[in-house]
């Protein structure tokens, strides 16, 4: 411990941060630039909901929706402090109302619906706003006639709302089964880490599904897996990689490349044919 | 000591807070067997002894904690998926296998006919003894287990039978394998094809809805629970674990997460309570099977009635207004009771409960479904 505070001490004003993977030092500026993506190992570093919408969307064209829907306390959920301090605190935080922004914008020219879950608020759990503003921006998707992605970045389901949080796994899929109906198409981009509730829900069931590189991606944590199962996991068990290799996701982009490659995607989506029916 | 043990059978899988129920039990035997070997007339003490238990477990049962109806719905003795199939159903014809990989022990499904209902019949199988436990898993299915409800229910769609699925589960299985075949994808996909399947569907919670290995089989067109059920996001255990830190917070987890069937009833997130027997579906086994036949066939007349599409859309819209508008919960869940609930001091938790008008849901009055 003693050395550790004391190597910290010796980075003055975060200006370096040390990878999480290679433990490496960073300068920070140079991980910025590099996209949150580590220079030497390529660990892909959890990032915000704002900065994902920077990096993904056309600059300028990115409209945020849905701002008015705040989360409330419903069940009166106490543990070590209540649940209405938790969210007062995370909103400090992150400055956003709940773990998802949402919005219109443009990806490589395309229009599209983006909803991206916010890591930094509560673990990116899944709660009745989130559920909300993901059903709400399949909705919008639909009205628009034009592609829905959804970025997961996720511990899961919101304890702290109990069964509301879980209702809001049938209700992103139900949304997305009727946008679907309709001729709606989806992208689905799991990102370190998308686990429980929100890989067992909307993430799962849209048209296609990217995963970013080496993201943890499962049903049940690794932590809960080996309590269960008392042995070690197989090498790189539940990550991006291992899901591809099992047939579970469709592709891997790298994030320097995910504007571009989403861009191409939504190409192959907008034949004329493939026309919503409303 | 021995000689009470023997005359009273339920002793050893009685519950901790069952303890008194079961004392009285046990006289009441003592004293019945008592009274075929002596010519005395123990009538009186008979009827007061049955009286005395039938008040008492009323009083137990009324008052139950949370915990309690958990400790409850996990019962040895309560009446699984396999003794619904044995009790309530004619006819039955057991289909194995998700057709692509295995035949999951841990979720049974099948043709049925359900008080001269036709039927598929799909549940979470826990089995009774060791051996059949661990085969089941206890409970927990693996991704062929709900690729099997799916590609069952399909069937189902395809001859026109409505479908029952019961849902006793801990939670989907946890393991390598599980995840290695998309336990995730598996369950997300029958939440997400279950919303479009052309028959009616009413789900009933019979003991354990934990998680999305409930939900994996739990989106219908009426959904109960049993009084005595549980349904919530995790179990309370794990909830424990995670903001407690400690199993030990068990009971305060299942406090804090509502997930017994009354309060879901009033979260709107269920659609009714079966009542149980007094003393719970383990003590009559039988007549808690009967009332859960009769809501079965109850609901599948009633939802026969409805014309196709309106009963997709009715499916559709109501799962897209959970939860319900903030104002009724307001009412149903005041924050005095809230603090009383979870044992902290109400002035304090009041003002943290008071609810900024500005950060209230603004859900929509209509469903933007179209």
């Amino acid at each position: 411990m003693a050395f550790r505070l004391r190597k910290k001490k010796d980075m003055p004003g975060g200006l370096w941060s040390k990878c999480p993977s290679c433990g490496k030092m960073i300068y920070a500026k140079e991980l910025e630039q590099n996209l949150f993506v580590c220079p030497e190992c390529t660990f892909h570093n959890t990032i915000s909901a704002r900065k994902r919408i920077e990096i993904t969307a056309d600059p300028g064209t990115f409209v945020e929706k849905f701002t008015e829907l705040q989360p409330s306390d419903r069940l009166g959920f106490i543990d070590k402090i209540p649940y209405a301090d938790k969210i007062a605190k995370a909103q400090e935080k992150t400055g956003n109302a709940d773990a998802c922004l949402a919005g219109s914008c443009r990806i490589a020219g395309h229009e599209v619906v983006l909803a991206v879950l916010d890591f930094t608020f509560m673990g990116g759990s899944m709660g009745e706003i989130v559920g909300e503003k993901v059903t709400r921006a399949v909705e919008l998707a639909g009205e628009r006639q034009v592609p829905v992605i959804l970025f997961s970045a996720s511990g899961g389901a919101r304890m702290h709302e109990g069964a509301i949080s879980l209702m809001q796994m049938a209700k992103t899929c139900g949304a997305l089964k009727h946008f679907r109906d309709g001729g709606g198409f989806s992208i689905s981009v799991m990102t370190n880490p998308t686990t429980g509730g929100v890989t067992a829900s909307f993430a799962s069931v849209c048209d296609l599904t990217v995963a970013e590189p080496n993201a943890l991606i499962g049903f049940a944590g690794p932590r809960v897996i080996q309590n269960t199962i008392r042995q070690d996991l197989p090498e790189g068990f539940q990550r991006s990689e291992f899901l591809l290799a099992k047939g579970q996701v469709d592709l891997i982009v790298e994030r320097s490349r995910m504007r571009e490659r989403l861009g191409v995607l939504l190409g192959y989506a907008a034949q004329p044919q493939a026309s919503f029916q409303g | 000591m021995a000689k009470k043990k023997k005359s009273a059978p339920v002793g050893p899988s009685a519950l901790p807070f069952e303890r008194p129920i079961e004392d009285v039990r046990s006289r009441l035997h003592e004293l019945e067997s008592l009274a075929q070997k002596t010519t005395h007339d123990l009538s009186e003490e008979l009827a007061f002894y049955r009286q005395r238990l039938e008040r008492l477990t009323q009083e137990i049962y009324a008052d139950l904690s949370p915990w309690n109806r958990v400790q409850v719905a996990r019962h040895p003795n309560r009446p699984l998926t396999s003794d619904y199939i044995q009790h309530l159903c004619q006819d039955w014809v057991e289909l194995h296998g998700d057709g692509v990989f295995g035949d999951d022990q841990a979720m049974v499904t099948g043709f049925a006919t359900i008080r001269g209902h036709k039927l598929l019949l799909v549940g979470h199988r826990k089995g009774r003894d060791t051996k059949d436990r661990l085969a089941c898993n206890f409970g927990s299915a693996h991704p062929e287990g709900y690729r099997k409800a799916l590609r069952k229910m399909r069937l189902a769609e395809h001859l026109g039978l409505p479908i029952v699925c019961l849902v006793n589960t801990p939670g989907a299985y946890p393991g390598v394998a599980a995840e290695e075949r998309g336990q995730a994808r598996a369950i997300a996909e029958n939440i997400y094809e279950m919303f479009g399947l052309k028959v009616p569907i009413v789900v009933l919670v019979i003991g354990e809805g934990g998680s999305g290995g409930a939900l994996g089989i739990g989106v219908g067109d009426r959904v109960g629970m049993m009084e005595n059920a549980w349904y919530s996001v995790i179990s309370p255990e794990g909830c424990a674990s995670i903001l407690w830190r400690s199993a030990e917070g068990k009971e305060a987890a299942a406090d804090a997460l509502h997930l017994t069937a009354p309060d879901l009833l009033k979260l709107g997130i269920i659609d009714k309570v079966v009542a149980e027997p007094v003393g719970g579906a383990h003590n009559q086994a039988e007549a808690a099977m009967e009332e859960v036949g009769q809501q079965i066939a109850n609901w599948l007349d009633e939802l026969a009635k409805i014309p196709l599409q309106e009963l997709l859309r009715q499916r559709q819209e109501k799962f897209r207004r959970m939860a319900m508008a903030e104002e009724s919960l307001q009412a149903l869940f005041p924050p005095q009771t809230r603090a009383a609930e979870s044992g902290t001091d109400p002035a304090e938790v009041d003002s943290v409960l008071e609810v900024d008008p500005a950060r209230k849901l603004g859900l929509p009055k209509k469903p933007e479904t179209h």
